[in-house]
């Protein structure tokens, strides 16, 4: 049930600097908690996260147990043509999950 | 019974608040990256293979006291303009004493207008944590931050 | 001296009454303001803070239909943004059909189960918190205004009287830590006025939203004290006369605390 909020710009010049800004539903389990009988709760993180600017890889992740629960990430791409960026991951477990953010450039 | 003399009691004491004044005061200010001196992690350590990291143009910004040590603000930045064939490819993030020292890999293929980002980092206590980044060309460069981590003041157990 | 004599003495000496709350209304600080920097960012700001993705999956709830021919949220309640803006500010409240006070979560619940025939869910189960905090982040920014008299009475009676008792292994009264010594340290943590206007809050050390009932049940384990199982009414009373305690702190739903 991972889903996640994006955050870009509404429009920006050709050539500069989006930022984009993601937050993400998931627990990111680092695999060393116990529950309340003991059993160890197994490792779950973003072990892959991908951005894509109209299909272009802009931007990739891996992201461990070293990284917090829910976890928010801010990185900038260069603003190329009007379109969409898509973000896609998947877990230790296997759920995959994916956002999307409409981005307009002008001349 | 060797009798602690007074003034050493005074001398440690007020190192002692200097100390914490010290933590105080800094607190507000991020860690500067420190020289090439990186902390002795072992994936680290066999991820380099000996190979040399400048300590130059990448920061890493930090609170010096993490007020929880689940949801540490991290800032990595690079600073540019980069030479062509020298973009940055990937920047990897390890950590001194959690259990697993890899906590974070960013790869580029598009070289992006800057190399900035924010996240927030777990830690498991006080500790070094270590930003390595591999140029295009192969060169490497790296920051260092010391954070403080409290444990929290009353048990919870909810 | 007899336990209920003792709570009667504490009140006492805080120079309790019905009609004002024992910190000025001009000196009520919300917990955010004794928090430090980087917890403020992130309740600041909209993106940053993980309690609004509990926010989010509150508001598709809000419109999903539950079960065949039963109404969705947003089929009777329309746009939340306009009719559940106040809601969370008065409550916990007085509620008639139930004939007890209710606190907004179980005000939610008995929606949910009565009219939309959804199965119950525990009290810290996400989807009950996300809906929770989605009506409550309706009323951000409003001052909470609870009524306490009437009905109401009784249930803030009894949530005055268990702030004010010393009780677990460390013998504590809610009051000697968040009346007695506010600002001071426990560790690297200041004690605040110990507020629940935030909640239900992303709190760090969770690493997820929970309820004000959880983290009121957390500061009982930390005076190694018993506390009550979840949903036990002495939570809700505690949380009126909270509620009654803050009135006119601004609700900040969903807060992010250490």
């Amino acid at each position: 049930m991972a889903f996640a909020r994006v955050l870009v710009p509404p429009s920006v010049k050709r050539g500069e600097a989006i930022e984009v800004r993601i937050s993400i539903r998931h627990p990111m389990e680092t695999g060393f908690r116990v529950d309340d009988v003991g059993r160890t709760i197994a490792r779950n993180t973003l072990k892959e996260f991908v951005c894509r600017y109209n299909g272009v890889e802009v931007f990739r992740a891996s992201l461990g147990s070293g990284i917090g629960a829910n976890p928010y990430l801010r990185f900038f791409i260069t603003a190329v043509d009007t379109g969409e960026l898509a973000f896609e991951w998947t877990d230790d477990a296997g759920e995959r999950g994916d956002a999307k953010a409409a981005i307009a450039v002008t001349a | 019974m060797r009798t602690i003399k007074t003034s050493s009691i005074r001398r440690a004491r007020r190192s002692l608040l200097m100390a914490g004044a010290a933590l105080v005061a800094a607190r507000a200010l991020p860690a500067r990256s420190a020289t090439v001196e990186l902390p002795s992690i072992k994936e680290l350590d066999q991820w380099l293979a000996g190979r040399a990291v400048r300590a130059e143009w990448l920061t890493l910004e930090v609170p010096r006291l993490a007020d929880n040590g689940n949801a540490v603000p991290l800032k990595l930045k690079f600073a540019g303009p980069f030479a062509p064939q020298a973009d940055v490819k990937s920047i990897r993030l390890y950590s001194e004493r959690n259990p697993v020292a890899l906590m974070a890999r960013f790869d580029f293929a598009t070289p992006p207008p800057r190399i900035e980002i924010d996240t927030r980092i777990r830690l498991a206590g006080t500790q070094r944590i270590a930003a390595v980044a591999e140029l295009a060309n192969g060169t490497l460069y790296a920051a260092t931050a010391d954070i403080s981590v409290t444990v929290s003041a009353c048990l919870d157990g909810t | 001296m007899t336990p209920w004599a003792g709570a009667l003495a504490l009140a006492a000496a805080f120079a309790v009454s019905a009609q004002t709350p024992p910190i000025p209304a001009a000196s009520l600080r919300s917990g955010i303001t004794y928090a430090g920097a980087d917890v403020r960012a992130m309740q600041d700001d909209d993106l940053q803070n993980p309690g609004m993705l509990w926010s989010e999956r509150g508001k598709a709830l809000w419109s999903a239909a539950p079960a065949a021919g039963r109404p969705s949220c947003a089929q009777c309640h329309d746009d939340a943004a306009t009719t559940m803006r106040g809601v969370a500010a008065r409550y916990p409240a007085w509620d008639t059909g139930a004939s007890h006070v209710v606190d907004l979560s179980e005000r939610i619940e008995a929606c949910r189960t009565v009219k939309q025939g959804a199965a119950a869910l525990p009290r810290e189960a996400e989807d009950r918190n996300a809906l929770e905090v989605y009506v409550a982040s309706m009323s951000r920014d409003m001052p909470i205004a609870v009524v306490v008299d009437g009905p109401a009475r009784s249930s803030f009676e009894r949530g005055r009287a268990f702030y004010y008792q010393r009780r677990g292994q460390m013998n504590l009264a809610c009051a000697n830590c968040h009346e007695q010594n506010v600002g001071k340290r426990l560790f690297a943590e200041t004690i605040s006025q110990g507020h629940g206007n935030a909640f239900p809050a992303y709190r760090l050390e969770w690493q997820s939203v929970g309820s004000l009932q959880r983290r009121l049940r957390a500061c009982l384990n930390g005076v190694h004290a018993e506390a009550p199982s979840e949903g036990t009414p002495i939570l809700t009373d505690l949380e009126l006369f909270l509620a009654w305690r803050e009135q006119g702190l601004p609700i900040e739903t969903p807060g992010v605390r250490r």
